[in-house]
């Protein structure tokens, strides 16, 4: 695949195809945790380095062991236990190797293993028949794309704190009206870059 | 199991702790799948099929679970039914397996049934359990078919494909794209939480 490709997948899993957005993947910790930015900043960071890692790995694995061993049926188990897998290992390292950044970081990463965007970035980039390059970059790019989408989420989120919502519509009722906005805005970038 | 705790169980479930509107559970595949009522019907059969099934299997296996590692067993035993749904879906409905696409994998982490099964399986018998998984896989499916119903009379004037809505009926092409979706739980969710249900204190929310 050339550079420019390789641009083109990484611009449209950050924007055109932004994995929350427009596939909806990740909602309940996009939700949960977007109440203020310090939050959205630390889960963000943490889902952009597991995606594109587990991205990788889980191409690796799904071309080097399932295909030929014909255990394809058998990815969802084996996707989620290697997702489950290095999120526990990462989270033993960054405990050893700094204390702040396990400050920052630490809480956020068991979250994420049942975090659905992670599993549907590696089923998607299966469905899709990326190259190892593309996967990287398609897996770094949907957690950016979801880290920008949360981020701007939270930044909305603190700045309506004390707005008055109808009863109805506080918390997650408001929250999801945002989003869609969010996503009216997101389809804009349709047609930028022609893919394909 | 006394009738009376089944049907309390099944009461929470469709309504004042519904797993959608009210815990702001699963909400991905309630976005995703619900722009055409087909694919959000077998969806639904599938979710209700893992969260009854799953969590009536934790349950049978709670006493054995080691306490440190219980997610990892509760997602491999969730990942295994999953596994069953989708390769039954792919054999008899091979065009609506391929228009759900990473959805069906993604019941795996759907949080609803990893939430029932934290909350409910791992500390109450077998078949209790299973009528959990059942009631709360219906209150998830309800809400999932109003939805779809909504979305798909909107957005492309049919319903389970059939033309209902006249010629001179202007497609809301925005219903079957994503904004679409999270408007639509966003105005049901109003409805619900506001004229429905009785006003009791702050709004609980979500997750994991």
């Amino acid at each position: 695949m050339t550079g420019v490709a390789l641009f083109a997948v990484f611009f449209s899993a950050v924007f055109t195809n932004n994995i929350l957005l427009t596939n909806y993947l990740g909602m309940c910790s996009f939700l949960g945790a977007s109440k203020t930015v310090k939050t959205a900043l630390g889960l963000g960071s943490a889902v952009v380095f597991v995606m594109a890692c587990t991205s990788v790995l889980n191409w690796v694995v799904y071309h080097y062991i399932l295909v030929p061993l014909d255990l394809v049926y058998l990815r969802f188990i084996v996707f989620i236990i290697v997702i489950a897998a290095f999120v526990q290992i990462v989270e033993m390292i960054i405990e050893r190797l700094s204390e702040a950044l396990y400050a920052a970081l630490g809480i956020f990463l068991p979250l994420i293993t049942v975090n659905c965007a992670i599993l549907g970035a590696s089923l998607f980039m299966i469905i899709r028949q990326y190259s190892l390059a593309a996967s990287f970059v398609y897996g770094l790019g949907s957690g950016v794309g979801w880290a920008v989408a949360i981020l701007a989420m939270a930044g909305i989120r603190e700045k309506i704190a004390h707005s008055r919502i109808p009863h109805g519509l506080e918390g997650a009722g408001i929250a999801l009206i945002v989003a869609g906005i969010m996503a009216l805005a997101f389809m804009g970038f349709n047609g930028v870059l022609n893919l394909n | 199991m006394a009738a009376g705790r089944t049907k309390q169980i099944f009461l929470k479930n469709l309504g004042s702790d519904n797993p959608v509107f009210i815990q702001v559970l699963g909400i991905c595949s309630t976005l995703a799948v619900t722009n055409v009522l087909k694919n959000t019907l077998v969806m639904c059969l599938g979710l209700v099929f893992v969260t009854a099934l799953s969590n009536m299997s934790v349950s049978l296996l709670r006493k054995w679970i080691p306490s440190r590692v219980r997610m990892m067993v509760e997602v491999l035993i969730i990942a295994s039914y999953v596994i069953i749904v989708d390769i039954v879906i792919q054999a008899c409905l091979p065009d609506v397996s391929r228009q759900l696409g990473p959805y069906v994998g993604l019941i795996i982490t759907n949080c609803i049934i990893m939430g029932r099964a934290e909350a409910f399986a791992l500390s109450n018998p077998p078949l209790a359990s299973l009528a959990d998984g059942l009631a709360a896989g219906l209150g998830y499916s309800y809400v999932l078919l109003v939805i779809a119903f909504c979305r798909e009379l909107l957005g492309s004037g049919t319903i389970w494909g059939i033309r209902v809505l006249g010629e001179w009926w202007v497609n809301w092409s925005i219903m079957v794209m994503a904004p679409g979706a999270f408007f639509m739980l966003a105005v049901f969710i109003w409805i619900v939480k506001g004229y429905l249900i009785p006003r009791d204190g702050p709004a609980k929310e979500c997750c994991q």
